[in-house]
């Protein structure tokens, strides 16, 4: 092992990552395999893996234990929630949002989703593409998730043989480019045996590319801003009130998108007042420029009214309010979302007041079949909505912006978070829109 | 304190890629103003161990030039290091912070807690921060937790709701979904905050180096009289150490967490600069609660249960 010296830690980036699959896939022992050769396992955990091993009689670690959290899994041999990992190389820093493949955790998939910027789709290799494989597949590209890798594991189990390896590959990139996801990278590993997991493979010498750790360090983590429009959600509003600081009025928030810089033109939304930004404070440094993910705070030329929940954005660039917003959505809730449901709806910093109009189809993820009008959704539910907000939102697509077109439900009984909402379409291509065969899909 | 990045890969070099550093730090300032936007009487727990301190930090940069509109809570074991207690008094003078003190050793005076044979005080510390919260209204707490410390916090979220027991439900968590944080919560009910969710202990240190933000001194090589007891080198002191067969020897040692001295273990080292510990950290061979937390080897589920029953 390498010593990471901390000049080489500091000037290092962060993925976020989310996997996908099922117990049977391999993905704990993935997850394992991945902290076990970076050297992110400590003796101490990796004790405390054996000691908990043997007490069940097993005989060898088992790695899964690593990732399983809470007394109820372990006692059910389960995993019920997204759990997330740390680990780091020289390269990079990684944090791995580890979701349950099973058809009932749709939700725990589309949470870990929402964050990462690469998810990782594990197929068996004896196995190839199968129903879950889709359905994994429709939530990253759903969820626009930039950067998608195709884990073919157990190769061990099919003697190392490209032609196998090619041919899900083929597969599995076509479905992905008919759903619009931008990219597919494919790689041939054994999570058991560790080939191609974080050292090269000594077993599949026709395979050229990267191994899997190596392709986490590489992937690029930030995008070309150019194209993106600038987005500020006002979360805060600062005023000292000093001696020092008589005047001070920041507007402070998370760039959700883009750049802005002192001097630009701005219009506060919903209100549609406009200003000029006199300044930026990057956490007390003060800047020219900032971008997304920053945190900053904003000021402007002129005393306009700005508050929490507004959002600030270029003038030359604004997007339209609506109070008709219309998205595809996965139901998180327990409860179900019935059409004429009265709930909140939180959007950026903005949290209104909002009614379901309608429910125009429920989509199956296993064969990407509509069903119209469902008339309601229930939990691991994707679906499309149409709802009525109080008041107007300042709303983006989510093609185009994951922050600001995105969205949660909320009950305003007892606070619980229904439903997460990605406006406008839901696939980059035209929907492919096949009959509904019959409707035992995955309700239960 | 901007750190530019190299990207590892040539030709791939954005000018808009944020370190890691920067990342996280920019992520919890979100935190702490969401708080601030959406909560009336938020409350930081401060113990002056090294993650709270950071959170402070975080906080106070959330809000300049303005003052940081919460107040702070340290839950007092009656145990603490005088070092940390100096350094926890210093701070809030500084700053002019109002400073709330949940005493444990005041609930055992009054018989409303009884001392562990084992003489650890960590346990005891729920009821004194439960109660505090209740009495004050709190309505979000913010907590250094973070998810790589121990199995049952990878679980945890950055807003977690605690029902008016305190109680943590991991059913009833909320799902997170992009950085959409949902705080309602019922009249009696709050939310517990963790804004270095996604640190590492690592990057806690880098970040302190960074910052050059000062620490108590307990977190470098200093001697000390210790004794041996669990594996772990422990302060010899009136709470209850040495006992008979354990001797006490002076050693150079340092602290990798501040807690409680009777259940925080120091480490064998010779780290004096933050460049030394931190160097130690990436080679250590052990986690920071493996190390040094007597309390988290009591059993596999040690942490989820002191968490149901309203634990940090």
């Amino acid at each position: 092992m390498s010593t990471i010296t901390s000049e080489e830690l500091s000037a290092t980036t962060l993925l976020r990552f989310a996997t996908a699959g099922s117990v049977d896939d391999g993905k704990s022992t993935l997850v394992g395999r991945l902290l076990h050769d970076s050297k992110s396992i400590l003796s101490d955990q990796l004790e405390a893996v054996e000691r908990a091993s043997a007490s069940r009689g097993q005989e060898a670690p088992d790695l899964a234990l690593l990732t399983d959290g809470l007394r109820a899994e372990r006692e059910q041999g389960i995993t019920i929630d997204v759990a997330y990992r740390y680990f780091a190389t020289p390269r990079r820093r990684f944090i791995l949002a580890d979701t349950p493949g099973h058809v009932q955790y749709t939700r725990n998939m589309v949470t870990g989703a929402s964050t990462a910027e690469l998810t990782v789709i594990l197929v068996d290799a004896r196995n190839g593409v199968v129903e879950q494989t889709r359905r994994h597949a429709a939530i990253a590209a759903l969820l626009r998730v930039p950067h998608v890798v195709l884990a073919v594991n157990k190769m061990d189990l099919v003697d190392y043989r490209e032609p196998v390896f090619a041919a899900i590959a083929e597969e599995f990139t076509a479905y992905a480019s008919e759903l619009g996801v931008p990219e597919v990278t494919a790689i041939p590993i054994s999570a058991l045996a560790g080939d191609n997991v974080v050292d090269p493979s000594a077993n599949m010498d026709w395979y050229g590319g990267p191994t899997f750790l190596e392709h986490l360090e590489t992937v690029p983590v930030s995008h070309d801003l150019a194209h993106c429009h600038a987005r500020l959600p006002v979360q805060y509003v600062i005023r000292p009130q000093t001696a020092e600081h008589p005047d001070y009025r920041g507007y402070a928030g998370q760039i959700a998108a883009g750049t802005f810089r002192v001097g630009e033109p701005v219009t506060v939304l919903p209100s549609g007042r406009t200003s000029t930004i006199s300044g930026i404070d990057l956490l007390g440094e003060p800047v020219d420029v900032a971008w997304t993910t920053q945190s900053v705070t904003v000021l402007l030329a002129d005393d306009v009214d700005v508050s929490r929940g507004d959002l600030i954005v270029p003038t030359k660039d604004a997007p339209a309010t609506t109070q008709d917003v219309e998205a595809t959505v996965c139901h998180v809730a327990d409860q179900p979302l019935t059409v004429g449901h009265r709930v909140l709806i939180k959007h950026g910093t903005r949290t209104v007041k909002a009614i379901v109009k309608d429910i125009p189809s429920r989509l199956t993820l296993d064969d990407l079949s509509l069903h119209p009008h469902p008339g309601q959704l229930v939990a691991n539910d994707i679906g499309r909505v149409k709802i009525r907000t109080a008041q107007p939102l300042p709303v983006d697509s989510y093609a185009d912006s994951r922050r600001t077109g995105s969205f949660i439900l909320i009950d305003p009984a007892d606070g619980t978070t229904l439903t997460a909402g990605m406006v406008g379409e839901s696939f980059a291509s035209p929907e492919p829109v096949k009959d509904a065969l019959d409707d035992d899909g995955w309700d239960f | 304190m901007t750190t530019t990045v190299a990207d590892t890969e040539e030709g791939t070099v954005s000018p808009y890629a944020l370190s890691h550093l920067d990342s996280l730090e920019s992520e919890a300032v979100h935190i702490f103003r969401e708080v601030a936007g959406e909560f009336e009487r938020p409350v930081i727990l401060f113990s002056g161990g090294k993650d709270s301190i950071v959170m402070l930090h975080l906080a106070l940069k959330a809000f300049a030039p303005a003052a940081v509109p919460f107040s702070l809570l340290h839950v007092d074991t009656g145990h603490n290091f005088p070092e940390v207690l100096e350094y926890r008094d210093r701070v809030v003078a500084e700053h002019g912070l109002r400073l709330h003190v949940a005493s444990v050793q005041e609930y055992i005076d009054r018989g409303a807690l009884r001392e562990r044979p084992d003489g650890t005080r960590n346990p005891l510390q729920t009821l004194p921060l439960t109660e505090k919260i209740q009495a004050e209204r709190f309505d979000a707490v913010f907590g250094g937790g973070r998810r790589d410390e121990e199995k049952a916090r990878a679980k945890e979220r950055v807003f977690s709701l605690r029902d008016e027991f305190s109680q943590w439900d991991p059913r009833r968590q909320r799902p997170e979904l992009w950085n959409l944080y949902n705080g309602r919560h019922a009249p009696g009910e709050h939310v517990r905050v963790f804004p270095l969710s996604n640190w590492t202990e690592l990057d806690v240190w880098q970040y302190i180096a960074r910052e050059g933000i000062e620490l108590p001194e307990i977190y470098f090589a200093h001697e000390r009289e210790v004794f041996r007891r669990a594996g772990m080198w422990l302060t010899a002191g009136e709470w209850g150490g040495p006992k008979d067969g354990e001797t006490v020897e002076k050693r150079l040692v340092r602290y990798r967490t501040v807690g409680d001295m009777s259940c925080t273990g120091a480490v064998d080292s010779d780290a004096v600069t933050l460049d030394d510990v931190i160097a130690e950290i990436a080679a250590s061979r052990l986690t920071e609660r493996g190390a040094t937390r007597a309390d988290d080897k009591m059993s596999e589920a040690a942490m989820e249960d002191r968490k149901r029953e309203g634990y940090f």
